[in-house]
């Protein structure tokens, strides 16, 4: 399975991250060789087998919804790079 | 004072400390000691608290003095907390320029017990970024050093606390495993690591990197001292929704150490291409030591291991990379400066934030995530997982434990395999089933190869965390393996 350095890019910005010309190429290449080490995972068949997403069986416990105490909103506000009026503070979120 | 840290175990030290024997004050102190003259050389810590291991100690001599009788079984005990665990008042940076200056508003969970079992935390241990590599030399922002040669690694992503229960400066560290994390860098180091039960101890305030496959657990210079904090941190938490909320049984090691009764597996598949000469050497010597307590040892096949590497692969980085999306320069660490907008924002802090083993393994779980192919990756990798516990489970109707190397090979040299993933990913093949099937394993040193430690891995059935401790036990008390020392010199060099 060869990665193209156009899958590179397009994964980038589905990861948002901002790669440079050197890491787009060293990416292509490593990813490559990682997914085609990963693909001889093919050689088994596994037509019925269940997958198993968690190896410890965990049944949801259910909860009273009552309110808890938390984290005051000061110290938890003071963490991030900005914040005003009692919220966090980003750029714009429309780019045109 | 120098040199009691170092010489001393954390059993020892609660007991001494306990009969007054010994101030809080005076083990802290010989801790920072010991710290201050090694330090330079293995650079273990990311963080040490000076002042408030001093301050906690103080305390802890006052509530003795005063006749407090629930001190507690790690009261006295210095311990090194890996930096992914969130520690209230100290920095939690997972080894990250991304998380560089952050300070955890709340403990996590395991950092509670610690501190109500009077534990005194000396400071946070370096890491590979995020736990995400096998060496130690990811951390942005220094490597750590095998203080059994210091051109060599410790061993990963618990470098720093491997390297601190080896070198002397604590007893007892915590470290995080999520393919071998805990159990590869204590052979590595020659030093007693467990990975519990997936669920025995809660992940809360543990910084995610693959959630269906961390867990938190003890490193130590002795089964006992690892049994004591294994028994501190696991337990029944409600914020930990993958928590199984069970306490394990009260532990007690003595007596005649024997394995009679027990039947102990040795699947082919870890003994065959591609492992050392000396690491083989060793642990057939180890095997049959255990025959020779009594176990009945015998040959068994784990037929899916040569694909576990692959499936865990897979599913490590695709859980990584969704995880990892909360690092974004909105609610806290690092953010980029920049003129654009919003995604703009996003994409330069996790640039110039994230190092290049973090970036390339959020790349491949965010490209096995992505439309197309999910079902040829992720799927696939999580029926691989199946066929994996089922191996477990068959060899398990038949052994109350299987036998393995922890690693293939010995610690290799700084630098030698950091630009070849593919290799370096191959050294974890030993550990990696085990997360995959949330199992308990131990690692415990068994001898030496060329001078660097070798160590065995047991792996138990699930929960049968306190069974696998007691069978190292067995081994440690009649081997001494465990009892050899690094020979760094008093400027902490070797």
């Amino acid at each position: 399975m060869a990665i193209t350095r156009e899958d590179v890019k397009h994964v980038a910005r589905l990861a948002r991250l901002s790669l440079t010309e050197e890491e787009i190429q060293a990416f292509t290449e490593q990813l490559s060789r990682i997914l085609e080490h990963v693909a001889c995972m093919n050689r088994l068949d596994v037509t019925d087998v269940p997958p198993t997403y968690h190896a410890v069986a965990l049944q949801h416990v259910l909860r009273e919804d009552k309110p808890q105490p938390s984290l005051e909103r000061e110290t938890v506000l003071a963490l991030a790079p900005e914040a005003e009026a009692g919220c966090y503070k980003v750029p714009k979120i429309t780019e045109g | 004072m120098s040199g009691m840290t170092h010489k001393l175990s954390a059993a020892r030290l609660n007991r001494l400390f306990l009969a007054g024997e010994l101030s809080a004050v005076e083990i802290a102190e010989s801790a920072l000691s010991r710290i201050a003259q090694v330090e330079p050389a293995v650079g273990a810590f990311l963080h040490v608290a000076e002042e408030h291991v001093i301050e906690r100690a103080k305390k802890l001599d006052a509530r003795r003095k005063a006749g407090d009788t629930e001190l507690g079984p790690l009261a006295g005990v210095p311990i090194a907390v890996k930096d992914n665990i969130c520690t209230c008042g100290m920095p939690t940076t997972c080894a990250s320029r991304i998380l560089e200056g952050y300070v955890s508003p709340y403990d996590a969970t395991v950092v509670e017990r610690l501190r109500a079992s009077g534990a005194m935390i000396i400071g946070k241990a370096n890491m590979d970024e995020f736990a995400m590599g096998s060496s130690g030399e990811t951390s942005a922002f220094h490597v750590t050093r095998n203080p059994w040669d210091l051109e060599r690694v410790p061993g990963g992503s618990s470098s720093g606390s491997a390297a601190a229960v080896a070198a002397g400066e604590v007893p007892l560290a915590l470290g995080t495993d999520t393919g071998g994390s805990i159990r590869q860098p204590a052979a590595f180091t020659g030093i007693v690591g467990l990975k519990p039960t997936y669920g025995y101890v809660s992940r809360y305030g543990v910084v995610a990197f693959a959630s269906s496959l961390d867990q938190v657990g003890p490193m130590g210079r002795d089964v006992e001292d690892v049994a004591r904090l294994f028994e501190v941190i696991a337990g029944p938490d409600r914020r930990d929704a993958t928590n199984a909320g069970r306490t394990p049984p009260a532990l007690k090691f003595g007596g005649d150490p024997s394995l009679t009764g027990l039947r102990i597996g040795v699947p082919k598949e870890f003994f065959g291409e591609g492992i050392d000469a000396g690491v083989k050497a060793r642990l057939q010597e180890a095997i049959a030591q255990l025959a020779a307590l009594g176990a009945e040892v015998e040959e068994c096949s784990l037929p899916a291991t040569e694909y576990a590497l692959h499936a865990y692969y897979v599913l490590a980085l695709a859980e990584a990379s969704s995880n990892l999306a909360r690092f974004d320069g909105v609610r806290f660490g690092y953010r980029a400066a920049q003129s654009g907008g919003l995604n703009d924002m996003y994409s330069k802090t996790r640039a110039e934030g994230f190092g290049s083993e973090v970036k390339r393994r959020i790349m491949l779980g965010t490209y096995v995530l992505s439309a197309g192919h999910y079902d040829a990756y992720y799927r696939k990798a999580q029926q691989v997982r199946t066929l994996v516990i089922r191996d477990f489970a068959r060899a398990f109707e038949r052994y109350d434990a299987v036998v393995t190397p922890t690693t293939p090979f010995t610690a290799w040299r700084i630098g030698e395999k950091i630009n070849d993933p593919v290799s370096m990913y191959l050294g974890d093949i030993c550990t990696i089933p085990v997360n995959l099937a949330g199992l308990p394993a131990i690692s415990v040193p068994c001898g030496f190869a060329d001078g660097l430690p070798v160590g065995m891995q047991l792996i138990g059935k699930h929960f049968a965390d306190a069974q696998l401790l007691q069978m190292a036990w067995a081994y440690q008390k009649v081997t001494k393996h465990h009892e050899a020392r690094p020979a760094l010199t008093e400027e902490g060099g070797r």
